[in-house]
């Protein structure tokens, strides 16, 4: 453990969405939010497994697994009328893919916040990743404390 | 008037037909001379996803709100942000949005705090031009920039502030919240945790209403008659009554506002936008927890 390292994934995310203006940060989101992929064959009939992210202003589920491996894996569901929600939970979905529980932990909870999002989105609507990252932290404690 | 109004027979009924367009009458309309059509969502990204043919963007977090202050933005931002819309004082707007034209309702009571003298809505917002089957295009508009007048916002017809309810006690207050809000069970909306207040309940005597009564299930405005059992029967307005709605931010009773001025020709309606976010957190005001609506408190 070298404290708060971000990891490559976010770091990748975080200066993508840097090198851009703003108009173009939220067609960037617009693409994290097209990519949220379905779910999985073996959890569609899962419903009771996911969480509502409560900060967010549009229902979205997610659920977080850690595999045999020790890595981490994160599923959400959000609908298509609600995109900004949506690309909160692909950004979230795509850095955490593959890392260990440790890696995750160290995530800064105010990343959300770094990604140059707050003045295109509003910090209020914003809250709604922090929610997200918050959430998927707390699962995976308590997948690996189970 | 720029462009003539929507005749559609639907909407003859109401005090106010002429705020009101259908789906048909805009399609039909579309690139129109003197028309500009806005689209105002709760989520900033959906009108991204596709909108209507040439409508342009006006977010409430990120364009009509004041960045700094808890407000409204000020004539010379009005006038920018609009005049690089393409829209001048003269045109007439249609505004539409998501969630039965909740937030569309809040773009247009802005509007008419500059007093736009021409701005309505699309009855059903986006979800009835879905179900309709009309187009949307992902095409970026791009507006012309035009002049708009720096007009200075004039707030005390239709807007009410903290002192202002306190003053109006005795007349009727509608609350648009949740029942979970009205009565003190949750100090923020279902899912909204963070407009949250540090105490729950209602302002003493308001009647609740949650705003999405208004709405049929295809998002259009209900029928007169059906507006008047809830407004009338059901909360006890009558002709003449001085009404402020409020809400948690003043975006859903904005939506109450337009369907008691416009729709039921109640006269001096008034959004209190400080909402359960200011009165909910005020030192000492009166407050009433549970369902009754309790009675005026002599301050």
């Amino acid at each position: 453990m070298t404290g708060q390292q971000l990891p490559e994934q976010f770091a990748q995310i975080r200066e993508d969405f840097l090198a851009l203006d703003l108009r173009e940060r939220l067609q960037l989101l617009l693409e994290f939010s097209n990519e949220l992929p379905e779910l999985p064959e073996r959890y569609r009939d899962h419903p009771d497994l996911f969480e509502r992210v409560v900060e967010c202003q549009s229902p979205v589920f997610i659920f977080l697994e850690v595999d045999d491996a020790e890595r981490v894996h994160m599923y959400a569901t959000a609908p298509k009328e609600a995109p900004t929600t949506r690309g909160f939970a692909s950004i979230i979905a795509q850095g955490l893919e593959g890392l260990t529980p440790e890696e995750v932990f160290a995530v800064p909870e105010d990343y959300p916040h770094s990604l140059g999002l707050t003045e295109a989105v509003s910090p209020l609507r914003i809250r709604g990743m922090t929610g997200l990252l918050h959430r998927a932290k707390r699962q995976i404690r308590e997948r690996i404390a189970a | 008037m720029t462009v003539e109004v929507d005749p559609s027979p639907q909407f003859q009924e109401y005090a106010h037909p002429e705020k009101l367009v259908s789906g048909e009458w805009l399609q039909a309309h579309l690139g129109d001379p003197g028309l500009v059509v806005v689209e105002s969502d709760e989520d900033v990204l959906l009108y991204e996803t596709g909108h209507i043919p040439g409508a342009v963007k006006i977010d409430w977090h990120t364009d009509l709100n004041d960045p700094v202050i808890r407000d409204y933005i000020q004539g010379p931002a009005f006038a920018k942000l609009l005049g690089d819309r393409g829209i001048s004082r003269d045109t007439t707007v249609v505004i539409y949005g998501d969630k039965s034209n909740w937030w569309a309702a809040y773009a247009l009571w802005v509007f008419t705090l500059f007093g736009h003298p021409d701005v309505r809505l699309l009855d059903g917002g986006r979800a009835r031009w879905e179900a309709d089957g009309r187009p949307y295009t992902t095409e970026a508009s791009t507006p012309s920039p035009v002049e708009y007048p720096v007009i200075e916002r004039n707030d005390a017809p239709i807007r009410a502030f903290k002192e202002d309810v306190l003053a109006h006690l005795g007349n009727p207050l509608i609350d648009v919240r949740s029942p979970e809000e009205y009565t003190g069970e949750r100090t923020h909306m279902p899912a909204y945790p963070e407009e949250g207040a540090l105490r729950g309940g209602h302002i003493p005597s308001a009647q609740s209403v949650p705003w999405a009564k208004a709405a049929a299930e295809d998002g259009t405005f209900r029928a007169l008659n059906e507006l008047n059992t809830i407004y009338r029967e059901g909360a006890g307005l009558k002709d003449g009554d001085k009404v402020i709605a409020y809400c948690r931010i003043g975006e859903r009773s904005s939506h109450t506002w337009f369907v008691l001025t416009y729709l039921l020709g109640f006269k001096g309606v008034r959004n209190y936008d400080g909402s359960w976010t200011e009165w909910g957190s005020v030192v000492r005001v009166p407050i009433v927890k549970g369902f009754e609506p309790g009675a005026v408190p002599t301050l």
